[in-house]
């Protein structure tokens, strides 16, 4: 839905070669519900009001999960003073989906200022959902204070480093990365050399038509550098990626949706389950976004990813909470 | 070496009390000479993710105060190896101050939104 006019916006990419220009930049406006499917590095998205016209079972696929982002839980200022409300209407969202996620990835700022008890009413919520695995990656704001010490011991069991790491789920590959840590005066995000190294190594023995899912807090692309929105070192780590036929990148951070389709590899960040941020470039600082309070659960949001073997596809449906 | 570590104020009145010092050291000026009564408080604002001003000229021995009027955390890091001043995270209205003792240019950071860039210069 265009936020001005109230209009459907309909996308239909079947037709017009995005892929073959090898870049395509699509951006689903909050409150859309846009539906994008990926076929043999094809992007096709429509509005949610055709998703009736999807076979339910192709779109149920064998391997499904939820990403939820931004939680930002201890926020209390205008944009919305009640985060725990819209973190548990993003739990019931998730347990009305027709398919069942099978876990969820939370892609960092799970807290708003790294406090213990935040990221405990967070746990506390998420227990409520129908997918009992939670899978993180930290957000600048989990980290503050001790450089993210006390993330590693609540989250970090089993990964690596400052708590990246990699598993296998039906088939498809997934990644957790870190960007969020020693940031230079003046930079972006930042992997870093020991990360890169490690996930080199990690991709390396995997067959190209292993379909990959990477997931990180900052956009791993350059969506907006004047504000941040990018990570420096992303080119090398998408580098490591390019044998595979299917990437999937999900990250947080700008609190609204967008997507790129870049040769094999899709990227897409989530909406906030805590407040929206504006546009790049459509206000004086990326700060919270105060809209009506009829208009909140507009533009806040889980995303459902569904994957179905042999049809190199990971559908990615992005849907508000209200 | 040992590092010198900031103060948060918390006290509102310490503040009324430094821009009261601020106010009687006088207007704020680069050109300041060492004979005349060197300024002793400094103020940056931060806000809409920036430092403002974000380069601010003080005497030696002044106490710098930054205080975040944005809805969002920020820091205030030196950029420097090793850090000559680092803050805890700063929520809504929170404040940290700084006394500059040696002459020089220190660049400073959030840490968080490292877009963030400020200086202090002290002479």
């Amino acid at each position: 839905m265009d936020r001005k006019t109230g209009k459907k916006i309909m996308h239909d990419h079947n037709e017009d070669g995005i892929d073959r220009r090898g870049f395509l930049e699509c951006m689903a406006w909050v409150g859309t519900g846009a539906f994008c499917v990926m076929q043999g590095g094809i992007l096709k998205s429509f509005s949610m009001s055709r998703l009736g016209d999807f076979d339910a079972k192709a779109m149920a696929g064998e391997l499904s999960f939820v990403q939820i982002s931004d939680s930002h839980m201890g926020f209390n200022k205008p944009a919305n003073p009640d985060v725990t409300g819209t973190l548990k209407a993003a739990v019931d969202k998730i347990n009305g989906l027709s398919a069942p996620p099978e876990f969820l990835l939370h892609t960092g700022d799970i807290s708003h200022l790294s406090k213990p008890e935040e990221f405990d009413t967070v746990d506390q919520i998420l227990k409520g959902a129908s997918a009992k695995d939670v899978l993180f990656v930290p957000g600048e704001h989990d980290v503050l204070n001790d450089d993210g010490k006390q993330y590693l011991e609540r989250y970090g069991k089993n990964t690596k480093g400052a708590g990246w790491y990699s598993f296998d789920k039906k088939g498809v590959h997934f990644i957790g990365l870190v960007n969020v840590l020693n940031l230079k005066a003046g930079g972006l995000g930042t992997l870093g050399n020991e990360q890169l190294e490690w996930m080199e190594d990690d991709v390396k023995h995997l067959k190209s038509s292993t379909p990959i899912v990477v997931f990180a807090h900052i956009p791993l692309w350059s969506v907006y550098p004047d504000w941040g929105w990018g990570t420096q070192d992303s080119a090398q780590a998408l580098g490591y990626l390019k044998k595979f036929g299917s990437v999937t990148v999900l990250n947080g951070h700008i609190h609204q949706t967008m997507q790129k389709v870049e040769g094999n590899v899709t990227f897409h960040t989530a909406m906030s389950t805590a407040f929206p941020q504006p546009a790049p470039g459509t206000a004086p600082s990326p700060g919270p976004m105060k809209v009506p309070d009829d208009q909140l659960r507009k533009v806040l949001g889980i995303t459902d990813v569904n994957y179905t073997r042999g049809k190199h596809a990971l559908a990615v449906v992005d849907s508000t909470l209200g | 070496m040992k590092i010198r570590r900031g103060v948060f104020v918390s006290s509102f009145l310490t503040a009324v009390a430094l821009a009261g010092a601020l106010l009687l050291a006088g207007p704020l000026d680069s050109t300041v000479h060492a004979q005349q009564p060197a300024p002793t408080a400094a103020e940056v604002k931060v806000d809409n993710f920036s430092f403002s001003p974000a380069t601010l000229t003080v005497a030696v021995g002044t106490t710098v105060t930054w205080t975040n009027h944005d809805d969002i955390p920020h820091t205030v890091v030196s950029t420097d190896d090793p850090r000559a001043f680092r803050s805890k995270v700063m929520d809504t209205d929170e404040k940290f101050s700084y006394t500059f003792t040696k002459a020089g240019s220190f660049a400073y950071f959030c840490s968080i939104h490292p877009k963030m860039t400020g200086t202090v210069v002290v002479k």
